[in-house]
């Protein structure tokens, strides 16, 4: 118990003075999060929007897949991609192990199949009701999708933050493919595995509450967002 | 001036699914002018036969032919469905969709919009949302979409079933317009009264054929006992 | 919006390709020590190079060097240290301190290891009391030192019972699970320090030379890995072997004891 208490003492004190590590690890957290996620957006959702509106013969086949790539362990994608990136692997002269970029690679890998996943299931709803009325209007299949991610924007921000959630949690990979290099790929995660293995259970759960507040205020601004946004409730 | 669309002529028009046969063969000419209703029980092929001549149900047999090239055609008519799809936006939005689709300059879609909206009374709830509406302003903004687009032809499917007198009142006044600014206007409906009010000329519907043919006058005097019997309202 | 974001993908790609850095992988026990937060400044003060520590096992330390993914490594594992050597993956060995390896355990010491005169003697009667010992078991230099002690002592790791638990992490959260065990371990001296969740272990043994940890700097072969940056590993090991690091590192303590002899030789 006195450790969770010292933990959200810590906290409490990190954030408070605006602790410069904390400040900047956080930072760091939310860089190479948010650009995957908006990575992985611009792949996933028109991905997803098309799976649902396009028939094809191997549909269900890719449907299939990309459920199962949604529970890909973190760990292996981190393993993988420390293979490929590494000096012996075949992307190795690109120099990019154990930086950000590598964390952002391996981060979108996890989270556009989660993404597209969400999109394709809000989508496939979306493009049964809106089905006949698009195929009277004599809609090219662009317009159907633009339309589709348009009206579907709501279902496509939860896919989002679930997308942001998974990559800002996320340790198992980054930590394989960024390192966790002080000041340079060590984000909130990783910095709480390392404060875990030296025994610095307090500062580990100080770094655990910023991370938890973190997520809070994204999904908080986020929904506060949609409400706001005109004619944003049906 | 562009080659008028019609006459729509029909030639041994046949829709069969997995092997069971929903339509045909049916044929017929559509005549310029005039608001045609195409009346039956239920389950006798009517929005089967309306979305094969729209186009959006595919044939198995038999040929349509417009008076204009396919593709031509195609963009020169509406479709009203039954239980009609709100997009999830705006009233004005979903007038302007489209406009939008067709590429449409914006000045001009917003005064169109601003002239549909005044003409089903929804000037006041433009930015509503129109998932929000009632049954009978989701009817009419459908239609309103539908018109939106100045089509050569206009497809309803049974356009007031479930709604109350106003608004079917409502409707029927803005077909009647429709209508005679010279919109061809091809519907289902199986509300009798409806038939008679509106109608310039009928298509009776049975089992997958036309059982009968005629101009409005004839529903008084049915040339087979199924029309009379159905316009008696008894069961089929 | 879109200005945050531009400068959001500024920062993270600028970071890449800083011209003076390089990257040496630690041990774990190194880093665990603190010894690096003194050394790091200092060296980037001196030298204006920024050293990106990658803090793993001494085995995947040198497997990261075979593979080019660090400049150089700075490890304690004396016979994978000569063959990375003699196989041209490293350039040279150069020995720059030493610090020592302690055996911890429950406070109430079942195995009565603190009485025992030789870390031989202390293995033995671990064996013997089969008191449960947690092992790195991850290919470290610490496991490898741990592996030669009970191979000196006439034991056979492989043939222990369920008593010896090999976990397979780090030094930090082997310590955790020795913690959480009540079970013996061996533990470099720096780390067993810094190390905040001592629950109820003490230190037991130490003191034999045997247990002597002496930390290797090893420049990895630009011929084998041509763009390692070779000028900037040149500069650091002349500073990690010249005076501001003797004193530094002969200075360096925590509660009070001394934790790393600087031993380099210069020529």
């Amino acid at each position: 118990m006195t450790e969770i208490w010292d933990g959200v003492r810590a906290a409490f004190w990190l954030v408070v003075q605006l602790d410069a590590d904390l400040i900047d690890i956080t930072l760091r957290s939310l860089h190479v999060s948010l650009t995957a996620l908006v990575i992985a957006c611009v792949i996933a959702l028109p991905a997803g929007t098309w799976l649902a509106v396009r028939r094809f013969r191997f549909r269900r086949a890719a449907i299939a897949t990309l459920n199962a790539f949604m529970g890909l362990p973190p760990v292996v994608v981190g393993l993988i991609v420390y293979l490929l990136l590494s000096r012996n692997g075949p992307f190795g002269v690109l120099g990019l192990l154990f930086t950000p970029t590598a964390m952002i690679i391996a981060q979108v890998i996890i989270i556009t199949p989660l993404i597209m996943s969400i999109t394709h299931q809000a989508m496939r709803e979306l493009w049964a009701e809106y089905h006949d009325l698009l195929i009277s209007l004599n809609t090219t299949r662009t317009q159907r999708i633009r339309t589709l991610l348009w009206d579907g924007r709501r279902a496509l921000l939860t896919a989002a933050l679930a997308g942001f959630g998974r990559a800002i949690g996320e340790v198992g990979a980054i930590i394989i493919v960024g390192g966790n290099i002080d000041q340079v790929t060590r984000v909130l995660t990783t910095a709480i595995a390392l404060e875990t293995s030296k025994g610095d259970f307090a500062l580990a759960l100080g770094l655990g509450f910023v991370l938890i507040g973190l997520s809070l205020m994204v999904n908080y601004l986020t929904h506060s967002l949609s409400q706001t946004e005109r004619s944003g409730r049906w | 001036m562009v080659d008028n669309l019609l006459p729509l002529r029909v030639d041994d028009l046949v829709v069969s699914r997995r092997g069971k046969r929903l339509l045909g063969p049916v044929s017929h000419t559509f005549a310029p002018q005039g608001l045609t209703l195409v009346i039956g029980p239920n389950g006798a092929g009517k929005t089967t036969f309306l979305k094969a001549l729209h186009g959006i149900e595919r044939i198995s047999g038999g040929t349509l032919t417009w008076n204009t090239p396919p593709e031509d055609a195609r963009q020169r008519q509406s479709y009203v469905f039954q239980s009609p799809t709100m997009l999830r936006r705006s009233v004005r939005d979903n007038l302007a969709y489209p406009l939008w689709v067709a590429g449409v300059d914006k000045a001009l879609i917003r005064t169109r919009c601003d002239r549909w909206g005044a003409r089903i009374n929804l000037s006041d709830a433009m930015d509503r949302p129109a998932p929000l509406l009632s049954g009978g302003e989701r009817q009419k903004l459908a239609i309103a979409r539908a018109l939106i687009s100045d089509p050569d032809v206009l497809f309803l499917d049974e356009p007031c079933a479930n709604l109350d007198g106003q608004a079917t009142a409502d409707i029927e006044r803005m077909l009647t317009e429709t209508q005679a600014t010279g919109t061809r206007v091809i519907m289902t409906s199986h509300n009798l009264g409806q038939i008679r009010r509106l109608a310039t000329d009928f298509l009776f519907v049975l089992s997958g054929h036309i059982h009968e043919v005629g101009p409005a006058a004839q529903l008084h005097t049915p040339a087979t006992p199924e029309l009379a019997a159905f316009l008696q309202g008894d069961l089929l | 919006m879109i200005r945050h974001l531009i400068l959001l993908i500024n920062l993270i790609w600028a970071t890449a390709a800083t011209a003076d850095t390089l990257r040496m992988a630690v041990t774990t026990s190194f880093h665990n020590s603190g010894l690096a937060d003194v050394l790091l400044p200092a060296i980037q003060k001196d030298t204006g190079l920024d050293v990106h520590l990658l803090v793993v096992g001494t085995g995947q330390a040198l497997r990261l060097g075979r593979a080019g993914d660090v400049d150089a490594v700075l490890v304690h594992a004396r016979s994978a240290e000569d063959t990375f050597v003699s196989e041209g993956y490293g350039t040279h060995r150069r020995e720059i301190m030493y610090n020592d390896f302690v055996l911890i355990g429950p406070q109430n010491d079942p195995a009565q290891i603190a009485t025992q005169n030789t870390v031989t003697g202390a293995m033995t009667a671990l064996a013997a009391t089969r008191a449960p010992f947690v092992s790195r078991g991850d290919d470290s230099g610490t496991h490898k030192k741990e592996i030669a002690l009970w191979v000196d002592a006439g034991l056979d790791p492989d043939a222990f019972g369920p008593w010896y638990r090999s976990v397979g992490a780090g030094m930090g959260a082997s310590l955790n699970t020795a913690a959480g065990l009540n079970a013996y371990i061996l533990s470099d001296r720096a780390s067993w320090l810094n190390f905040a969740n001592k629950s109820g272990l003490a230190l037991l043994f130490s003191g034999d030379p045997t247990l002597f940890n002496q930390y290797a700097f090893l420049p990895v072969n630009s011929a084998r890995h041509p763009h390692v940056r070779t000028e900037a590993v040149q500069r650091l090991e002349q500073w990690l072997t010249g005076p501001k690091a003797k004193s530094l590192i002969n200075g360096f303590s925590i509660d009070g004891q001394n934790l790393f002899v600087f031993n380099a030789q210069n020529p």
